[in-house]
C-alpha cells in the first residue's frame, strides 16, 4: 500500500513538472521567530505576484517556494540547499541581511541568479555579479535621510538613537552621521541600545531632550520605535521624528496607539495609500487574502517576482534552461532593463547589483501615510 | 603513547574508545564517498562541516559536563571567540599563505589558543564556585563574550592592526580594511573549511579527550565529580584540575568555532548566544554524559533532524520538540536500554 502511494506521488510530482513548465523560483526568509513578520510579508507578496502571473495569458509561469531560515545564516544556507535539491532555477535570495550575505555567497558559487527583496546590507551584493537587490542598500538610506532633512530644512540640531547590535541600524546610522555635516546638520546627541535593553529609552530620550535636539532620527525597525514614541510623549518631549523604511509597519502594529505616530516622517519606497492603480490592486488583493495592509517587505517581494517576469519574457527564457544559462541571461537583462513596480517607477540596477529608485518622503497624518512632497 | 595507554585500559573501556574511532572513520568514509559520487543531496552536503563542528563542540563540552561534572551554560561563548579569532587570522594570512588547508589549520590553532585564554580568564572566578552557581556564572560569561564581540572593531592597514571598542574609531589609513565590524561581524569570509578538515579535527579532539580522561588527570576529574570532599581530602588540587578540563574544553570549542565560521561567508556574534550553548548541552545530555560517541551521534541527529522536517513547514518546530522529548525519554528508559544493550555484540560478551 505504502509503495503504491509513493509511486502515485512520484508520478504526480513528475507529471506536474513535465506539464507545468514553470520556472522554479525559491527564496529563504524568517517565517518563524522574532523576524517572522518580514519573511512572511515578503513571501506573501511574492505569492500574490506569482499567482497573478500564472493566471495571465503569457509564457512565463512560476513555481514559487519559500523556506524558513529563522533569520540565521546557518539555517539560511541549509534552506538554500534544500531549495537547490528541489531544483531551484532562479532565486529570491534571503529576506534579511545577514542570512542573505551567506546565501548570496552560495548563489555566486553555484551560478544561480538572485534578486533579494529586502536584504539591504551592502555586503550582500559586494563582489557578486549575479546577486541583485530590490530595496535600497543601507548606506544609501542614511545618505538620503541626511540629504532630505538638510535640503528640506527640517532641523539643525539632530539626535540619533540606534541599535548597536543590528546590521541594518548600524549601516544607516554610519552613513547618516558621516553625511550629516555636509547638509548643515549638527548631531547633538547620539545614543544606542541593543537586544535585551530595548524596552526603556528614558536615558536616550533625556539626553536628546537636554541637548536640545529638534529632530530625532530613528534608524531602526518599528517595534523599538513605537516604544520610543510612547515614552517620549510620557516625558513631554515632542521633537520631529524621522525614520527609515524599517519604520513602515508601525501603523499596523497590534496595540499601538496611532496618535503617537502623528507627524512622524519616514523615507520609504512603498506607500500602501498611494493612489496609482498598481498599488491599489496589490493592496486590495493582499488585504483580501491575508487580512492586513501590506508593508514594504511585501511590496518588495511582489516587485521581485514581477521584475523576474519582465526579465524572463524579454530574454525569451524557457523553464527547461539550466540555472546557469538563466543566470547569464538575467545578468544581461537586469543591468539593462527599467522596471516599474509598486516600490517605485524607473527602477534600474547598477552592475554591482544595487538598485536606483527615488525614495519617497512620507509623513503620518491622521493615522495614514501621506506623501511629503 | 596513545596505544600503550589504551592497551593498559580495561578491555571494555578500550573497546568503547575503539568503537568511537571506528564509527567516526567509517561514517567519514561513507559520507565522503557518497558526497564525491553526488549521491548525497546538496542539503546534506551543506551540513557536513557544521555537523563536524557541532560534534567537536559536543565532545569538548562533554569533558566539562560529563567527566568533570560541572554544568557549563556558556560554551557557545568559546566557540565565538574561536570563530572570530580564527577567521580574523585566516583573513590576515590570506596574502601570506595561499594554500588554504594550511591557513585553515593555523587559523584553528590560533582560535584554540584564544579560546583557551578566554577559558583561563573566565575559569579563575568561575571555577571557585560549584553546582548551580557555576552554571549561572558561565551563562553570564557567555553573554558577556557576545556583548564584547558585538562592540569590537578590528582592522588592518599599513600601520598594522588597529582595534577599538564600542564604536569604530580605528581610523584606518587609505587601503586599510576593517575586518571585524562590531554588530555586523565579519563579512566576505573565504569558505575554506572542508569536510576532511572537520573529520580530522574531530579525531584530534577525540584523541585529546580520551587521552586526558584515561590519564592521571582524568582520574582526578572523575574523583572530583564523584566526591569533591573525598578528592580534596586525598590532596587533589581541585581548582587546578577543574581549570585544566575547562581550558582544554574551551580550546577545542575555539577550534570548532573557527571551522564552523569558515564554512559560511559571514559570521555575527549573535549566532553564538544562549540558545547555541543550550543546543550543545542538549547534544551532551541526549548522547549521555561522559559518553563521547553518544554526544557525537546526538549532534549529527539533532542537526539533520530540523532539515528533514522541512516538509512539515510550520509544524516543524513542534515536531522537533516532540521528537526531542521522545528521544530523551527513550534513551533514559531502562527497558529500551536493556534492549539496546542486547543488540550490542560487545556488551553481551561482557555479561
Amino acid at each position: 500500500m505504502k509503495k503504491i502511494l509513493v509511486c502515485a506521488l512520484l508520478v504526480l510530482a513528475m507529471s506536474a513538472t513535465a506539464f507545468g513548465a514553470a520556472f522554479k523560483i525559491g527564496g529563504t526568509g524568517p517565517l518563524t521567530g522574532g523576524a517572522a513578520i518580514y519573511g512572511t510579508a515578503a513571501m506573501r507578496g511574492a505569492q500574490i505576484a506569482a499567482e497573478e502571473i500564472n493566471a495571465m495569458n503569457i509564457d512565463v509561469k512560476f513555481d514559487l517556494r519559500y523556506e524558513d531560515d529563522t533569520h540565521d545564516a546557518e539555517k539560511a544556507v541549509n534552506a538554500y540547499n534544500a531549495l537547490k535539491d528541489w531544483g531551484m532555477q532562479i532565486s529570491l535570495g534571503s529576506v534579511t541581511s545577514k542570512p542573505a550575505e551567506a546565501t548570496a555567497a552560495e548563489n555566486f558559487a553555484d551560478r544561480i541568479f538572485a534578486l533579494t527583496p529586502s536584504a539591504s546590507s551592502a555586503a550582500v551584493t559586494e563582489g557578486k555579479d549575479n546577486v541583485f537587490q530590490m530595496c535600497f542598500v543601507d548606506p544609501n538610506q542614511g545618505t538620503a535621510s541626511a540629504q532630505y532633512i538638510g535640503e528640506k530644512k527640517l532641523a539643525k540640531k539632530v539626535a540619533v538613537i540606534w541599535k548597536n547590535d543590528d546590521v541594518y541600524s548600524k549601516g544607516v546610522r554610519d552613513t547618516f552621521v558621516e553625511n550629516a555635516g555636509k547638509h548643515g546638520l549638527e548631531i547633538v546627541s547620539e545614543t544606542a541600545f541593543a537586544d535585551g535593553n530595548d524596552t526603556d529609552f528614558s536615558v536616550q530620550l533625556t539626553d536628546a531632550k537636554n541637548k536640545g535636539a529638534e529632530l530625532v532620527f530613528l534608524p531602526m525597525y518599528y517595534q523599538p520605535a513605537s516604544l520610543i514614541l510612547a515614552q517620549a510623549q510620557a516625558m513631554g518631549y515632542a521633537p520631529k521624528w524621522f525614520g527609515i523604511d524599517g519604520m513602515d509597519g508601525i501603523l499596523t502594529m497590534e496595540g499601538f496607539d496611532k496618535s503617537l505616530a502623528e507627524g512622524v516622517m519616514l523615507l520609504t519606497p512603498f506607500n500602501a495609500d498611494a493612489k496609482d492603480e498598481k498599488t491599489q490592486k496589490f493592496v486590495k488583493k493582499y488585504q483580501e487574502k491575508f487580512g492586513e495592509i501590506p508593508n514594504q517587505f511585501a511590496a518588495d517581494g511582489y516587485d521581485c517576482v514581477y521584475a523576474y517576469c519582465q526579465a524572463l519574457t524579454q530574454a525569451k527564457a524557457t523553464p527547461d534552461m539550466s540555472a546557469e544559462d538563466l543566470c547569464g541571461k538575467m545578468i544581461e537583462q537586469f543591468t539593462t532593463m527599467t522596471f516599474n513596480g509598486v516600490t517605485g517607477d524607473n527602477v534600474r540596477w547598477m552592475k554591482n547589483g544595487e538598485v536606483t529608485k527615488d525614495p519617497k518622503g512620507m509623513v503620518i497624518k491622521n493615522g495614514a501615510y501621506v506623501g511629503l512632497d | 603513547m596513545t596505544m600503550r595507554r589504551l592497551i593498559n585500559l580495561k578491555r571494555a573501556e578500550a573497546r568503547k574508545i575503539y568503537l568511537t574511532y571506528a564509527v567516526v572513520i567509517v561514517a567519514y568514509i561513507v559520507c565522503q564517498v557518497m558526497s564525491s559520487t553526488k549521491f548525497l543531496s546538496s542539503s546534506m552536503r551543506g551540513m557536513l562541516v557544521p555537523i563536524c563542528a557541532y560534534m567537536v563542540m559536543a565532545v569538548s563540552l562533554n569533558l566539562v559536563v560529563g567527566i568533570l561534572g560541572e554544568l557549563s551554560l556558556g560554551h557557545a561563548g568559546f566557540m565565538s571567540v574561536g570563530a572570530f579569532s580564527g577567521v580574523a587570522t585566516a583573513i590576515l594570512l590570506q596574502g601570506v599563505i595561499p594554500f588554504a588547508p594550511v591557513r585553515l589549520a593555523i587559523a584553528m590553532i590560533v582560535a584554540a589558543i584564544f579560546a583557551a585564554f578566554a577559558g583561563f580568564i573566565i575559569g579563575i572566578p568561575v571555577l571557585r564556585l560549584k553546582g548551580d552557581y557555576l552554571a549561572i556564572v558561565t551563562l553570564a560569561f557567555g553573554e558577556i563574550i557576545k556583548s564584547i564581540l558585538n562592540n569590537f572593531y578590528m582592522g588592518i592597514d599599513s600601520q598594522g592592526i588597529q582595534m577599538s571598542m564600542l564604536s569604530d574609531t580605528t581610523r584606518l589609513l587609505p587601503g586599510g580594511k576593517l575586518i571585524i565590524r562590531g554588530p555586523m561581524g565579519i563579512s566576505g569570509i573565504q569558505k575554506i573549511a572542508t569536510f576532511p578538515a572537520g573529520a580530522i579535527l574531530l579525531i584530534i579532539a577525540l584523541m585529546i579527550v580520551f587521552n586526558l580522561v584515561n590519564s592521571r588527570s582524568g582520574r582526578a576529574f572523575m574523583a572530583i565529580r564523584d566526591d569533591r570532599i573525598a578528592a580534596e581530602s586525598i590532596g587533589l588540587d581541585i581548582t587546578k584540575y577543574k581549570m585544566m578540563a575547562f581550558v582544554m574544553s574551551a580550546a577545542l570549542a575555539g577550534a570548532a568555532g573557527a571551522l564552523f565560521a569558515m564554512n559560511y561567508s559571514t559570521i555575527v556574534a549573535n549566532k553564538f548566544d544562549f540558545n547555541t550553548s543550550i543546543l550543545i548541552l542538549v547534544f551532551v545530555v541526549l548522547g549521555g554524559q561522559g559518553n563521547m560517541l553518544g554526544g557525537i551521534i546526538a549532534a549529527a541527529v539533532l542537526t539533520i533532524l530540523p532539515e528533514k522536517l522541512r516538509s512539515f513547514s510550520e509544524y516543524r518546530m513542534l515536531l522537533y520538540a516532540i521528537v526531542l522529548i521522545v528521544m530523551m525519554l527513550a534513551t533514559n528508559n531502562a527497558e529500551i536500554k536493556e534492549f539496546l544493550s542486547r543488540l550490542n555484540p560487545f556488551r553481551r560478551k561482557e555479561a
